[in-house]
């Protein structure tokens, strides 16, 4: 069991985003985006989206430093001031993202505004992101020092993964709930190019910081194959 | 130098009867579509009044358009320390209008006067929104909500034009006797400085080099909507079921081939003209900067004379038609705007270098002064027409509205305009006086060949003279991608996100 879940489904999840990703960016680039719905309703997305986004945006960039330094973040945790800084922020951080994540729950089901531009995949998206978000609270709670043990043994299977040598031993002994959150977190890939997860790899806004306020285009100086706008 | 064309739109407000046609002809070409029932890319608004949206022109709700900090000029929206600060809103928005701020769009359940059954009571269309599709108790705003000052004192009194003016001008609101009122007709402005594109984190918006129309990008566009935010005019709208912001395109598929656009082609009361400027993009950034006294000016100093042999010579070299030049030397906008000087932006204090002009009213221009007099027309007085200082409209308010409060904009357009006036009655009715005609012409600077002109532009101009608008040569035009065109069909090249949304009835 924990050979198929971790041993080869990520690679057929990750190549369903991988793929789905191309496809989608080539084929209908118009539906690239996460369609706001704030014109319709800001009252309760005020509660939702900001402390979702700040919440999760936190606890992502400690999963992916992690991912990457490993070592420097047991280092870290050798002193116990230290870890206990860094599990209490990580947990204040997730809590902040489960509290938005449920108030814009909440505002996807009541409000009927919201609901006429629901559609399936919005609602798919928000049931693997509790699941995802739960599990990570609970882990958090249940089991000390995720820090330690994440970097210990899921990126060590992680990486085993992306050197195409999957070594289940790493997550096999993990409690269930671990297990669960890992798991949930690659269905939460595969499902990043069909959903509004898209705007989660929308990289032009950073271009916004380099580039000068307007933005002017030439039909005439860019030549005869520029002439046809790629509405597509 | 660096020389651009611009097309430009100007809009004689006198004219203007406010009977919608310019907005209906645009909405049947551009947004009779889901998701942009709301959309009124062409507005009318009747003035005094609080607009569409509600009180867009209300900044520090709003924080549309620009504002001069520190020598530099920044988004209003940013508030904090530049761009950054856009990025850290990303995920809500604090200035977003709602649709509550424009309306909901709503429809009625007509099918129910054929289908009911039987009963003692005639059966009633309910409305429905358009957007849940829920009955909706009653109707609460329109497009026009306030049309012909309907409900000013709950409406029209929030005008943010109205500041500066004494407790007795504001009395236009209320008091029967004193009412004034006039039409605002409202496309983009199609801004040398769009805060728009200046605003917009994905570089979807953009100003088209050629002809200065301000675009959006649909597959660039992700929906951040900081356009909707950052127009002061509130001019780019979501489209909330497709998650795009569309806007005014200007016509382009018409203007390129020499067609007025939709709005100005319907035009009834034949308000409108269409042209072309050049002007100095050089010298942009100078102008969003200067003090709002002299901005109406600065706008005017970087229009360039299109007769100017210098000027002819630097738009053959950045590769300007010829046809172009020829139109700009006949356009209407650059005899309005900076030859005559009777036409003024709209709100040019917010900064973004607008690039239409209005024409400001002078109406009712023969009866306030004779209320005195029984409120009967003398026709035996000297004075024939009224003085500027006795018209209804506040000149305070024409110059809050479309000088950045400089007052003396206004006047000198309102006296050229009195002055035209009076030379025409001169020479077509002869009781003016012929002396009396030629004093207030040369009072306003006026040779008696160029009020002729004036007269002929505002008042007889023909279908070619009133829209100069030159043909974009075949190699520059855009034209949709005919691989998407079967795709797009029915959403007038715009795109939609999901099929079941935009076909759905109801």
């Amino acid at each position: 069991m924990d050979n198929v879940l971790f041993g080869v489904m990520p690679y057929i999840l990750l190549m369903t985003a991988i793929v789905g990703a191309i496809w989608r960016y080539r084929s209908n680039k118009y539906t690239w985006s996460s369609q706001s719905s704030q014109f319709l309703e800001n009252k309760t997305l005020f509660f939702g989206s900001f402390p979702w986004h700040y919440g999760i945006i936190v606890v992502l960039l400690g999963h992916i430093i992690g991912f990457f330094i490993p070592k420097s973040i047991l280092l870290w945790n050798a002193v116990p001031l230290r870890l206990y800084i860094l599990e209490l922020t990580a947990l204040a951080f997730g809590l902040l993202a489960l509290f938005g994540l449920l108030a814009l729950i909440y505002r996807r089901l009541t409000n009927s505004r919201v609901k006429a531009v629901t559609s399936g995949w919005d609602v798919l998206v928000l049931i693997i992101l509790l699941i995802q978000v739960l599990t990570g609270v609970g882990n958090a709670v249940l089991y000390r020092w995720g820090s330690n043990w994440y970097a210990a043994s899921a990126v060590p299977w992680m990486w085993s993964v992306i050197k195409l040598q999957p070594d289940v031993s790493y997550v096999a002994g993990l409690p269930l709930i671990t297990k669960a959150h890992i798991f949930n977190a690659l269905i939460f890939f595969a499902l990043i190019p069909f959903s509004r997860l898209a705007h989660f790899v929308v990289i032009n806004p950073y271009k916004y910081l380099v580039r000068p306020y307007q933005v002017v285009r030439w039909y005439r100086r860019g030549g005869p194959t520029v002439n046809v706008v790629q509405y597509k | 130098m660096d020389l651009r064309a611009q097309l430009s739109m100007s809009f004689h407000m006198d004219k203007c009867i406010g009977c919608h046609t310019c907005s209906v002809s645009c909405k049947n070409v551009w947004t009779s579509r889901r998701g942009a029932e709301y959309m009124w890319w062409n507005n009318v608004e009747t003035k005094p009044g609080a607009g569409y949206p509600l009180t867009w022109e209300d900044q520090e709700r709003y924080r549309g358009g620009w504002e001069v900090s520190g020598g530099n000029l920044r988004l209003k929206l940013l508030k904090g320390p530049g761009k950054i600060r856009t990025l850290a809103n990303i995920f809500f928005q604090p200035n977003l209008p709602t649709i509550d701020d424009y309306y909901e769009p709503f429809t009625y359940d007509y099918q129910h006067l054929f289908n009911a059954p039987a009963g003692d009571d005639q059966p009633v269309a309910r409305p429905k929104s358009l957007i849940t599709g829920d009955f909706m108790e009653k109707i609460i705003m329109g497009p026009n909500w306030d049309d012909d000052m309907g409900g000013s004192p709950l409406y029209a009194a929030n005008d943010p034009n109205l500041k500066g003016l004494s407790e007795s001008q504001k009395e236009m609101l209320t008091k029967f006797h004193k009412l004034f009122f006039f039409y605002l007709p409202r496309i983009c402005n199609h801004c040398l400085n769009p805060a728009c594109v200046a605003s917009c984190p994905s570089g979807a918006i953009y100003k088209r080099g050629e002809d200065g129309i301000v675009l959006i990008d649909q597959d660039t566009c992700r929906a951040w909507r900081f356009c909707v935010s950052a127009c002061p005019y509130k001019k780019p709208y979501y489209n909330w079921a497709n998650g795009k912001s569309e806007k005014c395109i200007f016509c382009y598929p018409r203007t390129e081939t020499g067609q007025p656009n939709a709005c100005a082609h319907a035009c009834t009361g034949r308000i409108r003209f269409v042209g072309v400027l050049f002007y100095d993009a050089d010298r942009i950034e100078d102008v969003a900067k200067t003090p709002d006294e002299r901005l109406v000016d600065a706008m005017r100093d970087i229009i360039l004379d299109p007769n100017d042999p210098r000027v002819i010579e630097e738009a053959r070299k950045q590769g300007i038609d010829d046809n172009w030049l020829v139109a700009a030397q006949n356009s209407p906008a650059y005899n309005l705007f900076k030859k005559w000087r009777i036409a003024l932006p709209n709100h040019p204090e917010f900064r973004t270098v607008p690039m239409n002009f209005y024409i400001p009213p002078l109406s009712p221009v023969l009866h306030s002064a004779k209320a005195d007099n029984g409120g009967l027309f003398d026709s035996e007085s000297v004075e024939f027409f009224n003085s500027i200082d006795k018209m209804r409209v506040p000149v305070r308010y024409l110059a809050n509205l479309l000088s950045a409060g400089n007052e003396q904009l206004v006047i000198e357009s309102l006296k050229k305009q009195m002055a035209v006036r009076l030379w025409v009655r001169q020479q077509r009715v002869g009781d003016v006086g012929d002396s009396a005609a030629k004093a207030a012409l040369s009072s306003v600077g006026l040779t008696p060949e160029e009020a002729f002109e004036i007269y002929k532009l505002v008042s007889l101009a023909t279908f070619q003279e009133r829209f100069v608008i030159p043909e974009t040569h075949r190699e520059a035009q855009t034209t949709v991608d005919p691989r998407t065109m079967y795709e797009k069909r029915g959403t007038v090249g715009f795109g939609n996100k999901r099929q079941e949304l935009v076909s759905r009835q109801w």
